[in-house]
């Protein structure tokens, strides 16, 4: 079992989130984390899947999802050649007598505060997985009340675009029976 | 020709669309949020509408309908109860591959989400068990969603489609205006194979010793029977065909070595497990054939031909995937394998056809007689295939007289098989039945049903009898849900938990046929079977039930039992083929 980031390009259509869920599901994959949001283009969506699975399962869940209808195209992004990105907030404990170690981890990952109560920071942090995983571990002896995680996005690295247009099949002719 | 836009109502352009898309039949009951549909449906010329008397029927003859035609089958519900009666035969159409639109009524756009009178989310429901599915609620989408309905159905892997309509949709005014093209960015489906795996499969086939070529259902989808026979008499390799293929290759041909799987032949099973190539040719590798996946075909290299590009290596690990329609790739194949004998490259197969022959001979299929003079259900099964011949259209319910039914009918010509082999949907026969017989009114159709599966979907007698869709209605009467009852036999020390139906006391087939307008006959001795088939085959003008009350102890042999390795095929209770015998054993 290893994790995969899966690009997921789909129309922008009512339904096509549930759809997508659905498979992963009824073929019994973990989602591990899942982000949605529109492209450079207003008919296309884009969902950033990571999975855990080995190479054959993986296989089956892209051929899988590539048979959906709204799916326009699977990329995987190898983390060598992509950059891969997730915001996390997280609301820890701090009061005058901790508030100071809190700031100070804060800063050692580039992270920002973002409120603060009396007895509470919030803390913005980017990045990928591992370094979000490190802020947490940092943060854990303080006393985590809240924590939300948007779910990974990634884009390749260089020039070239997996939206491209040209890469996208053109219309096909229907045999007209009227 | 382009139609011409015009103004009308929603369910006008509705009813437009489905004439456009060539429908001439369609299986339905209205209801409330379909009624602005079936007004103009009235109106048609061209549109048979066949009034069922549940929801699953119409379903079902959608689906039988389409697969005695070739063509797409329609079937049409309401919202709520009606749209989740279809969700067993569009289950059923999605685990065969077979190519159906089903058109439900949904509550006014305003009231969906609401829990409105007969609301259900039945594009929700159905995501899981279509090819794809649409919820229309601008009438201006209605003929371009019919047009990418049937387009996605019958195009690639065939399957279900579900178009769900707000009843506002059918009542708002629109204009109508039949697409010339599809924009489906989405949806390429590939259907020429890739030349390089084509040579590659030939060269392996020439190298092979022990091939098999495992014909599935996909072959008689691609209307590909005609290049198939053309590549079996070529390379002369044994030919087997899947539940789903029945008919895609002659049974009386000399290459064919019968079904494969848990209820197969000896010499279909054994040879696809000793062989050393499998020429997959739109099968998917089914766990009713494998056995224990594990130890199936340990030897076998596979070449794998699929539309779907899903099921190659899905179940089974592909050494050549080919990814196209099935008469293009059998039809590039059989040019590859010329190309491969022009260069002197033949399979010499003589030794793996010696041990094949020794199977065959050795282990045929085959039933007793009972030794209480009660009919055997395999017998009336036989003497109907014989008595109405290749021509005839035979529909199974699912049970052990599908199994039987599927062994003892001889089947000569592509589409003359019809079951429910992905998702064992007992009840089908009847309506599916139904659909062939109006699809094809010149086909003599038999369903071969068991008690149980008829009393599921039997009130669809009734259509048959009104709408003079004059079917002919085999109940293989052993009273008792005998697949089930098998297995009890076999693997729950004989404890017959609730499968006795008694039903050759009630009810009444005989009455029961009568009632709805049908002819009753029954049938409990052998020396009957021929008269009462004969006499139910000169009866065209009205739909013919005949009870035939069998056996209940008769098992349907042979058998891998659930689980197992097909190392393990019994072809009788407790008795296993000997393997030791010279001829039989199987060098590498």
């Amino acid at each position: 079992m290893s994790r995969h980031t899966l690009s997921v390009l789909v129309e922008n259509k009512p339904g096509v989130l549930a759809r997508i869920a659905g498979l992963f599901s009824r073929r019994g994959f973990n989602i591990d984390a899942l982000a949605v949001g529109p492209t450079e283009h207003d008919d296309v969506s884009r969902m950033t899947i990571v999975v855990n699975a080995a190479e054959l399962p993986l296989e089956q869940v892209t051929k899988q999802l590539n048979k959906l209808v709204e799916v326009l195209k699977i990329v995987e992004m190898d983390p060598a050649v992509s950059v891969q990105r997730e915001l996390m907030l997280v609301k820890v404990a701090a009061d005058r007598s901790t508030r100071s170690h809190v700031l100070e981890t804060v800063q050692l990952f580039r992270a920002k505060v973002v409120d603060v109560a009396p007895d509470a920071v919030t803390i913005e942090a980017t990045g990928n997985v591992e370094k979000l995983d490190a802020l947490l571990r940092v943060l854990e002896p303080y006393g985590v009340r809240e924590l939300v995680q948007s779910g990974v996005v990634a884009v390749g690295r260089g020039s070239r675009s997996i939206t491209d247009r040209s890469s996208r099949p053109s219309v096909s002719k229907l045999p007209v029976t009227a | 020709m382009t139609v011409q836009p015009e103004q009308l109502s929603g369910a006008q352009s509705l009813v437009r669309s489905l004439e456009a898309a060539g429908v001439d039949t369609v299986f339905g009951i209205p209801g409330g949020a379909i009624l602005p549909l079936y007004d103009p449906l009235m109106d048609s010329t061209t549109i048979r509408h066949v009034l069922v008397r549940h929801e699953q029927g119409a379903g079902h003859a959608a689906e039988g309908f389409a697969q005695a035609t070739g063509r797409v089958g329609v079937c049409m519900a309401t919202s709520g109860p009606g749209a989740t009666n279809l969700v067993t035969p569009i289950a059923d159409a999605y685990m065969d591959s077979v190519p159906i639109v089903a058109i439900t009524g949904q509550v006014p756009s305003a009231a969906i989400g609401t829990d409105a009178f007969q609301e259900a989310d039945i594009r929700g429901i159905t995501m899981p068990i279509t090819k794809h599915n649409y919820l229309v609620t601008d009438p201006d989408d209605i003929p371009r969603t019919i047009a990418e309905a049937f387009h996605i159905a019958s195009t690639g892997r065939p399957g279900p489609v579900l178009v769900d309509v707000s009843k506002d949709a059918l009542q708002a005014a629109t204009t109508f205006h039949w697409p010339t093209t599809i924009d489906l960015p989405g949806y390429h489906p590939v259907t020429r194979p890739h030349g390089k795996q084509i040579r590659e499969a030939a060269r392996m086939m020439a190298e092979a010793r022990r091939p098999v070529l495992y014909v599935g259902g996909g072959v008689l989808k691609a209307r590909a029977w005609g290049e198939l026979l053309t590549l079996a008499e070529l390379t002369g390799i044994p030919v087997v065909t899947t539940l789903m293929a029945r008919g895609a290759f002659p049974d009386s041909h000399h290459l064919h070595l019968g079904m494969p799987g848990m209820h197969g032949t000896v010499a279909a099973v054994t040879a696809l497990q000793k062989s050393d190539l499998i020429i997959s040719l739109g099968a998917r590798f089914d766990d009713r054939v494998t056995g224990k996946l594990a130890s199936f075909a340990p030897d076998a290299k596979v070449i794998h031909a699929d539309i779907d590009p899903a099921e190659i290596s899905k179940n089974r690990t592909a050494d050549v995937p080919i990814v196209g329609d099935c008469r293009d790739v059998i039809a590039d194949l059989v040019l590859a394998v010329k190309a491969e004998h022009d260069a002197g490259r033949h399979g010499d197969y003589e030794g793996w056809w010696a041990q094949v022959h020794h199977w065959r001979a050795t282990y045929p299929l085959g039933y007793e007689r009972p030794a209480d003079g009660s009919l055997a259900p395999q017998y009336v099964i036989e003497r109907i295939g014989q008595i109405a011949g290749p021509d005839a259209l035979y529909v199974a319910g699912v049970g052990q007289h599908q199994m039987w039914a599927a062994q003892f009918i001889s089947y000569e010509k592509p589409g003359t098989w019809l079951n429910s082999g992905g998702l064992g949907t007992m009840g089908y026969a009847v309506p599916a039945a139904m659909g062939a017989k109006a699809g094809r009114p010149e086909a003599t159709v038999w369903a071969i049903d068991g008690d149980g599966c008829f009393q599921m979907t039997n009130q669809e007698l009734a259509t048959c009898a009104i709408n003079n869709i004059p079917i002919k209605v085999a109940i293989i009467n052993n009273g008792t849900l005998g697949m089930v009852r098998q297995w009890q036999t076999l693997f729950y020390n004989e404890r017959y938990s609730n499968t006795d139906l008694d039903s050759r006391r009630i009810p009444d087939f005989v009455k029961l046929a009568e009632a709805y307008g049908c002819v009753g006959l029954r049938c409990e001795k052998a020396e009957e079977v021929d008269a009462t088939i004969t006499k139910a085959m000169e009866i065209d003008d009205q739909p013919v039930v005949v009870d035939f009350t069998v056996h209940q102890d008769a098992m349907v042999w042979p058998m891998v039992p659930a689980g197992t390795s097909n190392d393990e095929i019994q072809v009788a209770r407790d008795m296993a083929p000997q393997w030791d015998t010279e001829a039989g054993e199987v060098r590498s």
